[in-house]
């Protein structure tokens, strides 16, 4: 899988060797934060799944989602820094709406990990996390709609351009690196699953075998265990 | 209904009896409309940037209530005495949102006045009525929203620290609503009457964060 | 009188709070009427089993079965039924005695009249009208007590219930938590002697596990010495 991903995010630098090196960030900066934001809702259908199910692992699912999904979103908002003062000479712009929201979702999700590492019952941690991660994947798009309200300035926007005006072989290149982060996500979200999933297994293993006092706590931490 | 209402009373006993929660936030407001005279140094302001100075301070000011919401459930075992009647556990999210939202309520009775008289340019007279309408609905945002992130930070322990980290970035876009809908509102000519489509939006995050707490609010109590 | 369904049935109960295990394979029938003692150090697991009779804590394996009701199914049938007296009185320390019980009197639908008359029984209608935090332990006890009996319930799930209590006030909660109140009981208490002169049967826990189980007087002094120890 993984290499499948990086083959493909590989595969469309070729196709724009004749554009400028400001454009090619275009091409990592919206996937980023497209794949992003799908994280972050991915994550809060998760949570309803474990509010539902009260299974331990599907907390870990939405955890994983989410933690990938916010790292992801950074990447992707300081690709868009990078562009903007690439494009309009300035390290941030307000008048971008999806810039905009992004960064107040971002904001949001920042505090994800915060506040399951500040509730120490670990049952608790899970049932409040889940809460969190449905109420702001709730969010997202109410966010998205006052920002893009509010914004009054007529400007060369993202999505416009994204939209449907892109020439052919732009699209194409496009579409691809969509693919790919999207892919990159899901290798990585699966890759995180089983490395925590075989943890657990092997302290669950190494409690059955040699009793409970033999196996130390984990202590605090912010991620299920 | 006969819970929330015993709930209701009890919460406006205790905040009546104690006194902790309301002369602070007016304190605080009052502070903050001094400290944005010197921020700003502007003798008064008006229209947009009024309404952003207003709805930014009633914003933070609602913090503090939120903070104190849950916390003699927490501290005295209010939680367990709820949990142990055989009642309804949303009637907890219902009540505590209804005093939340009275608190706002009495806070805006005193600090709106003081805002019109410390820094409003304008007179608040033809704008009132078009204010108190925004005002009621930017309320229902932050009591629901407010009590929300209360409970889920009440059991965490940074919890003063919480509650407005997570709730801040949440009513953003309630924010975004009030301060656009009360800025004609509170321009130098106006005519009184709010934009639709702010008000409108207002209306809609209220009852989708009211849905969603609803569904969500017996999670949080459960073990 | 034929024979009735026990009031308690635990089968296997386990519970846990992260990785420690606070209840493992915990099994007890209480019949109706009785009153159970639970012995054991801080720590054994006495709060636990005692929350989760109360429906404040699910249990996490074994089968809970209060009143005849299983749990956590049937949690909101059993409330009214039951009544928990825990370490903390539940009571709001900036109301009044008067204030507190009419709150709960309220939730449960219950008339002022029966707050009096309760208040009445354990002699606090004049003290009763000050703030909580203004009264000494025994008598937060008192009012404590008032509270859980408000609805008379017919399971009293009761820790340390005569604890910050002198004899005076002890004889007057007598008739509405003691063994003529007519409940069932089940009592944790740091006098294991005390507890066991009261009690139909005994659960001893250690380290979340059942100890031993029995009548009171299967109950040895070595036996007690060792769960103390």
């Amino acid at each position: 899988m993984i290499g499948l991903a990086f083959a493909l995010v590989f595969f469309y630098a070729p196709l724009d060797a004749d554009q400028g090196f400001i454009q090619k960030i275009f091409y990592l900066h919206v996937p980023l934060a497209i794949v992003s934001l799908c994280g972050f809702v991915f994550g809060g259908a998760l949570a309803i799944g474990h509010l539902r199910s009260g299974e331990r692992k599907w907390d870990m699912r939405s955890y994983v989602a989410i933690h990938l999904a916010l790292i992801f979103g950074i990447a992707g908002l300081v690709t868009g820094s990078i562009w903007a003062k690439a494009s309009w000479g300035h390290w941030w712009v307000w008048s971008d709406p999806t810039l905009v929201s992004f960064l107040i979702v971002l904001l949001l999700f920042a505090t994800y990990q915060p506040l399951r590492f500040s509730i120490e019952d670990p049952e608790r941690q899970a049932r409040y996390a889940s809460v969190f991660a449905i109420v702001a994947g709730a969010f997202v798009p109410l966010n998205f709609i006052a920002v893009r309200a509010a914004q009054e300035y007529v400007h060369p926007r993202v999505l416009t351009l994204t939209g449907g005006n892109l020439p052919g072989p732009m699209r194409l290149t496009f579409l691809v690196s969509v693919l790919a982060i999207a892919l990159l996500y899901l290798t990585f979200w699966k890759y995180e699953m089983a490395a925590k999933s075989a943890r657990g297994q092997l302290r669950a293993l190494r409690r059955t075998l040699l009793g409970d006092d033999a196996v130390r706590p984990l202590g605090r931490s912010a991620a299920p265990s | 209904m006969r819970t929330v209402v015993t709930l209701l009373r009890k919460d406006l006993l205790l905040e009546l009896r104690a006194l902790e929660t309301v002369p602070a936030m007016i304190l605080f407001s009052v502070v903050t409309f001094v400290i944005f005279h010197f921020a700003l140094n502007r003798a008064t302001i008006d229209g947009q940037l009024a309404a952003g100075v207003l709805t930014a301070t009633l914003l933070f000011a609602s913090m503090l209530a939120i903070n104190r919401l849950f916390v003699a459930e927490r501290e005295q075992g209010g939680f367990d005495g709820f949990l142990l009647a055989p009642v309804e556990r949303n009637a907890l999210l219902v009540a505590k949102s209804a005093a939340l939202y009275m608190f706002l309520a009495v806070l805006e009775l005193i600090a709106v006045p003081a805002f019109g008289v410390l820094l409003l340019g304008p007179s608040l007279g033809p704008a009132l009525l078009g204010l108190i309408g925004v005002l009621a609905l930017a309320d229902a945002a932050l009591a629901v929203v407010g009590t929300l992130v209360s409970a889920i930070a009440v059991h965490t322990r940074a919890r003063e620290v919480i509650g407005p980290v997570v709730g801040l970035p949440l009513l953003i876009p309630a924010l975004i609503a009030t301060a656009r809908a009360a800025g004609p509102l509170l321009a130098a000519r106006t005519s009184g009457t709010p934009p639709g489509k702010w008000m409108a939006f207002l209306g809609l995050y209220d009852l989708v964060f009211a849905l969603l707490a609803y569904a969500v609010f017996d999670f949080l109590l459960e073990d | 009188m034929g024979p009735q369904r026990p009031a308690i049935e635990l089968r296997g109960l386990t519970r846990h709070f992260g990785e420690r295990t606070a209840l493992r394979d915990v099994s007890v029938r209480v019949a109706a009427g009785a009153t159970l003692a639970v012995l054991g150090r801080n720590g054994a697991g006495k709060s636990t089993l005692l929350r989760i009779l109360a429906t404040l804590l699910r249990p996490h394996a074994g089968e809970v079965s209060v009143l005849g009701e299983p749990l956590p199914k049937r949690s909101f049938a059993v409330r009214s039924r039951l009544g928990l007296l825990g370490h903390e009185p539940l009571l709001y320390r900036d109301l009044t005695g008067r204030e507190n019980l009419l709150y709960h009197a309220r939730l449960r639908g219950l008339p002022g009249a029966r707050v009096e008359e309760l208040l009445a029984a354990v002699r606090m209608e004049r003290r009763a009208q000050e703030p909580v935090r203004l009264l000494s332990r025994g008598m937060v006890q008192r009012l404590a007590i008032c509270r859980v009996v408000l609805h008379r319930p017919e399971l009293l799930l009761l820790d340390e219930p005569r604890a910050n209590l002198d004899p005076g006030a002890s004889e007057l909660v007598e008739p509405l938590i003691g063994r003529d109140a007519g409940a069932t009981r089940v009592i944790t208490s740091h006098d294991p002697q005390a507890a066991l002169a009261e009690a139909d049967a005994v659960l001893a826990l250690a380290a979340g596990r059942v100890a031993f189980a029995g009548s009171p007087d299967q109950v040895g002094a070595a036996q007690l010495r060792q769960l103390y120890a």
